[in-house]
């Protein structure tokens, strides 16, 4: 294509990507920099059925005229980034110097709430994106071997999870989970102790989230598979049959190779999505346990708070989060790229 | 069939211009934003009888409101022309300077309210007050009687009946609460720090002062409760306490007058349930003489950024909404303690009197008071479950709200 038709082709997509990706982000960096004008606060007196009240209120007109004078806020730089609620730069130091050893040092820095909602992020992300690609590929192979006439009713089934809203879903489960509900009863019997509940518990609640994150997203990964499955080639596989090759082998040597670039793609797709966990951590009302960076985005939005600033702020760093963690397949996709060319 | 149709459609539009000619609104739009429970929902559908031709009413109640309220009403014109508030959560709205004074519009069309539900903030009519609220303890009267004691007038008290009601076997987890993580729980500590006489902040200033002998105490009291409670109260909010206390899993809670009445009325529950079910005053703790409960007014506001128009009429459907009239049905009038001219109090309503009797303090109204509460809700969590000690959550609390009140320019 030439470099001019080229041009004009893309230049609609641009265009969309410009206003759509870039121009909010953009927004969102330059929210985290700066944050709302000192508080112009006036005393007042507040009356109400209960009698009257000294308070403070903000003082709207000298607020207006701050706002006028600087519409974006004070400049704050990186300072939101490394306060409490964020990197906390000196708080990690802190703990450092004072801790007495490793342990303490983890158990301090994890107090803090970037760092606790990374703990159970990372942990989400890795254990349920290998897992959801292995159950999701199974279902694949299994689906795929059934008899044609009942396979369109089983891929039905199978999409279910991924139908139900993700919040629906959740809470279906949180109240199946609870110590009443059919499975904590089950969870009671099996254990043998009738005070066992999984909501009570920081390492049970982990588990019951990421259980769910498998059956949520497995079919994803189902689909995605089973439509390479149709393409794998009939005279290879046939030729490894003739060869003798097992069942496993053939999966392994002949199926498994085909699929490579759509488990990339699955990888891809799901690390950013169970980076970004958080509708079962409202669902399972699990705050108390799990928290993650959308999380404490929601939660900074509360309309009793509405730290704008913070929310960006914890925005970039989700963003940048995103960024980090597909960098390998990123820059595997660029060399396969580049060896090609 | 068809006959029967036109009939109810004749009837639909004839109650259709009652309502309008009862009303007094021509033109408008009116959207309200509020949380749910019986008595808001009764004032939503009161301003709904405002709906005609030419006036358009809508309303969001949802216990998602605080989330919704600041948002939508910011655009200009906003989405929202009213936010059905407390004293707690008017406090957002004021900081962005979101509702408008009432003054002309009390003058024009306020008859009939009278001077305690006018809310005033810096000499302006701010909100229009409809109720009153206070958390207070709920119980079960045929298990107390079992046992022969009489209803806990203090946290202490609370706990020795627990151990007895435990020991007989009576209930494994007598002692509800809504303690979920967030808001609920934030709210708990709130009433045990007051109760034990503690400040929030330094006379004066927006720095934080709860990491103090008060707090301290109100969260071993709080610990000690639980050990009462079903384990997962961390994910118990009121709903789902109440759901506890219909099931007869539970014997003693503090609950809000506002869902009290209703507590019982529910589909399926047992009878000895809905028979032993009374109500008395909020607990003190420690010694102390103040309750371990803070006083709540609900009311409604009119948005600034919409027309003159508009303003209005929601102003009127609003009204119309807490027409003393709306008391005439006994099933609206035990709905809550209503500040509307003519409200003889319930027998659901003897705990938010009894709280305003005893002197519980209204619910802090400053500026940063709700930073301060989001902060409570999400760093006590550790504590609870045994995690790490008093002093230090009460240390990362105030580290937490450190951290976002400078950002919001209030340190």
């Amino acid at each position: 294509m030439k470099h001019r038709t080229f041009f004009w082709f893309f230049l609609p997509t641009a265009l969309a990507m410009l206003i759509f990706i870039a121009a909010p982000i953009g927004s969102v960096v330059i929210q985290s920099l700066f944050v709302p004008h000192e508080a112009v606060l006036v005393e007042t007196e507040n009356c109400g059925p209960f009698g009257c009240t000294k308070s403070v209120v903000i003082d709207q007109e000298a607020t207006a005229e701050l706002r006028e004078a600087e519409p974006l806020g004070r400049f704050a730089g990186l300072g939101i980034y490394l306060d409490r609620g964020h990197l906390a730069f000196a708080e990690v130091s802190e703990a450092w110097t004072t801790s007495q050893s490793i342990g303490e040092f983890f158990s301090d820095v994890g107090d803090l709430p970037f760092y606790r909602a990374m703990a159970f992020t990372l942990t989400y992300t890795f254990v349920v994106t290998p897992l959801l690609i292995a159950l999701g590929f199974v279902i694949a192979l299994a689906v795929n071997s059934l008899n044609r006439r009942i396979r369109g009713f089983v891929i039905f089934f199978s999409l279910l999870p991924m139908i139900v809203t993700p919040l629906i879903g959740s809470l279906t489960l949180y109240w199946m989970i609870d110590s009443r509900g059919v499975i904590g009863e089950f969870i009671q019997y099996v254990a043998g102790s009738p005070d066992l509940s999984l909501k009570a518990s920081t390492p049970l609640m982990w588990i019951a989230l990421m259980v769910y994150g498998i059956w949520h997203s497995a079919p994803f990964a189902f689909v995605v598979f089973y439509a390479g499955l149709q393409t794998v080639p009939q005279d290879t596989l046939e030729s490894a049959q003739i060869d003798g090759a097992t069942r496993w082998q053939q999966t392994r040597y002949v199926v498994l190779p085909h699929l490579t670039p759509l488990v990339t793609f699955v990888a891809l797709i799901q690390l950013m999505d169970n980076f970004r966990v958080f509708e079962p951590i409202i669902g399972f009302n699990a705050s108390a346990h799990a928290t993650s960076l959308s999380w404490i985005i929601f939660n900074d939005l509360s309309g009793e708070t509405n730290q704008l600033s913070a929310a960006a702020t914890t925005s970039v760093l989700t963003i940048i989060g995103v960024a980090i963690l597909l960098s390998p397949v990123l820059v595997r996709t660029w060399r396969d790229f580049k060896g090609k060319a | 069939m068809l006959v029967k149709r036109l009939l109810l459609a004749g009837a639909m539009s004839l109650m259709a211009t009652a309502a309008y000619a009862e009303c007094g609104v021509e033109n408008g739009r009116i959207s309200i934003i509020g949380n749910e429970f019986p008595a808001i929902q009764t004032v939503g559908a009161g301003a709904q009888e405002c709906a005609s031709d030419t006036v358009e009413v809508k309303s969001n109640l949802t216990a998602d409101h605080q989330k919704l309220n600041v948002a939508g009403m910011s655009g200009n014109p906003a989405e929202y022309t009213t936010a059905i508030i407390a004293n707690s959560s008017i406090v957002a709205l004021m900081n962005d300077d979101l509702i408008r004074p009432l003054d002309d519009l009390v003058a024009k069309h306020g008859d009939g309210l009278s001077k305690n539900q006018l809310i005033t903030i810096d000499g302006k009519v701010m909100a229009v007050a409809f109720m009153a609220n206070a958390q207070h303890l709920v119980y079960r009267k045929d298990v107390l009687d079992e046992l022969g004691v009489e209803p806990p007038k203090t946290y202490e008290d609370m706990l020795g009946i627990a151990q007895m009601i435990r020991e007989k076997g009576i209930m494994e987890n007598p002692v509800g609460g809504a303690y979920a993580a967030g808001w609920n729980l934030a709210q708990e500590f709130n009433n045990m720090f007051l109760g034990f006489g503690g400040e929030f902040f330094k006379p004066g200033t927006a720095e934080p002062n709860v990491n103090s002998e008060a707090g301290v105490k109100a969260l071993e009291m709080m610990k000690a409760l639980s050990e009462y409670m079903n384990p997962d109260f961390l994910t118990h909010d009121s709903n789902a306490t109440n759901a506890e206390y219909r099931a007869g899993n539970v014997a003693l809670m503090n609950m809000w007058g506002s869902r009290a009445a209703t507590l019982t009325t529910a589909d399926g529950v047992p009878q000895e349930v809905v028979d032993g079910f009374a109500i008395s005053g909020p607990m003190t703790v420690g010694g102390g003489s103040t309750p371990a409960s803070t006083l709540w007014w609900d009311g409604w506001t009119v948005a600034k950024n919409i027309s003159d128009e508009d303003a209005e009429a929601t102003f009127v459907a609003m009204k119309n909404a807490i027409d003393p009239s709306i008391l005439n049905d006994d099933g609206v009038a035990i709905q809550a303690v209503w500040l509307i001219d003519g409200y003889e109090p319930t027998a659901a309503a003897t705990g938010v009197f009894d709280a305003a009797n005893k002197g519980t303090i209204p619910y802090p109204t400053f500026p940063y008071m709700g930073l301060m509460h989001t902060a409570l809700g999400a760093e006590l969590t550790d504590f609870m479950q045994g995690k790490e000690s008093a002093e230090q959550a009460l240390k990362d609390v105030e580290a937490a709200y450190t951290a976002a009140a400078k950002e919001k320019g209030f340190l």
